[in-house]
């Protein structure tokens, strides 16, 4: 298919309203075609650019108290009404089932941003021409370099004897924290790993729905006081196998 | 009051004015109540509440008018434009020029300016926003497709100016 038609399923596709299939095939393209990627890259930052931008208008109080109260004035006479007391029942119902589904989607898209944040990271440090500032397999370069960059340290795994290949670290930022990115390589597939302080990021509620985003995989624990994120497009294993060797470093 | 906060915001949006979109709001919550026997259980609650918004909004002065004076091209064809291929570097939304993207969002034709907020603020579906709108899927795929492209061409003129 030409990336023409392609581009026609982009919309959708980042809406998540595609099929499971099709959603598929389109992933299977953007990880192939460079222009077609940096056009989805596109497509997300618009999209986040619109959420952010959105939030703008606040109502004044004293309107919200005038609105309660013209709510309240309209209830005596319908009282009247034969069916008001199913009415208020459902709209108790209601209010408080509105009001819990508005906490849970607050805190829905509250992680989402956080994880749409990371793939974001991911994608443009592929994207990038210089994915990373320190470029060396070898460990012991790579974590001396991140000191007195970022406020904390820690450790990589031996990766010797593991299909997993050190590629290098950039400082990367998240909730306008800083904290250490890193790019691991497994056969064809490029894998971040992001380690921030947990104290300086808004936590999220649900860390076990950051299973996958836009069909990346993403795995995520804590250590230490450090939140640790691992993303990229290799098979759910590796990122489990790699999950492994990190934390087995401690 | 359910939804009190967004709903504002959206009329706010639709409006451009504070004092009428606070008419609108207070409207919406006399009419959702006086109409509250109308909804389903079971149906969806917000595409419910969203739409008396909206069509409240429409019969409004405001609303008669700014959907009098917008040609919405040949949006029947259901067709999805394609996105163009310009540089990344060009096109770039940086989440720095909030300010400016609000500024396009608000030139936007309300047809353009309500699917994009639905769909990327409210985080709608498609069947949600087909509800809200009543308009087919189809429409909502095809409007939003050219709303996000009328979005990047408004936010480039705006930072072309300056």
């Amino acid at each position: 298919m030409a990336c023409e038609a392609w581009t026609e399923k982009f919309d959708a596709y980042f809406d998540g309203e595609l099929s499971i299939d099709e959603a598929r095939a389109c992933h299977e393209h953007l990880r192939q075609c460079a222009d077609c990627a940096a056009e989805g890259l596109r497509l997300v930052q618009q999209r986040r650019a619109v959420q952010a931008a959105g939030q703008r208008f606040t109502p004044d109080p004293a309107f919200r108290a005038r609105v309660q109260r013209s709510i309240a004035a309209s209830r005596p006479s319908l009282w009247r009404r034969s069916w008001l007391p199913i009415f208020l029942a459902a709209a108790a119902t209601l209010l408080i089932a509105s009001s819990l589904l508005l906490v849970f989607q607050r805190d829905r898209r509250r992680d989402q941003q956080l994880l749409s944040e990371l793939v974001d990271q991911h994608v443009a440090t592929l994207a990038s021409a210089n994915p990373v500032d320190v470029v060396s397999t070898d460990r012991h370069t790579v974590k001396p370099w991140f000191e007195g960059k970022i406020p904390f340290t820690f450790n990589l795994p031996e990766l010797q004897g593991s299909p997993f290949v050190l590629v290098g670290g950039r400082v990367s930022y998240l909730s306008q924290s800083p904290g250490a990115g890193l790019i691991f390589r497994v056969r064809q597939h490029q894998i971040s790993v992001f380690i921030f302080q947990e104290n300086g990021l808004r936590e999220a509620r649900d860390y076990e729905a950051f299973r996958s985003a836009l069909s990346f995989e993403v795995r995520t624990w804590h250590h230490n006081g450090l939140r640790y994120f691992v993303i990229g497009d290799a098979s759910g294993q590796d990122l489990d196998k790699l999950t492994e060797l990190i934390k087995a470093a401690g | 009051m359910p939804l009190f906060e967004r709903l504002y915001n959206f009329a706010h949006w639709l409006t451009q004015n504070r004092e009428e979109a606070e008419d609108l709001v207070q409207e919406t919550y006399a009419k959702a109540l006086k109409g509250f026997p109308s909804f389903q259980p079971g149906t969806n609650f917000r595409a419910w509440i969203y739409q008396i918004l909206r069509n409240t909004f429409l019969t409004s002065r405001t609303g008669l008018k700014s959907t009098a004076t917008v040609p919405l091209d040949s949006e029947n064809d259901q067709q999805i434009v394609p996105v163009a291929k310009d540089t990344p570097e060009s096109i770039l939304l940086q989440r720095s020029d909030q300010r400016v993207v609000q500024e396009a969002l608000g030139r936007l034709p309300v047809p353009y300016r309500e699917v994009l907020l639905l769909c990327e603020f409210e985080e709608m579906s498609y069947q949600e926003i087909s509800a809200t709108l009543s308009i087919p899927i189809g429409t909502v795929m095809s409007r939003l497709s050219r709303a996000r492209r009328a979005l990047r061409n408004a936010v480039q003129k705006l930072q072309e100016v300056g």
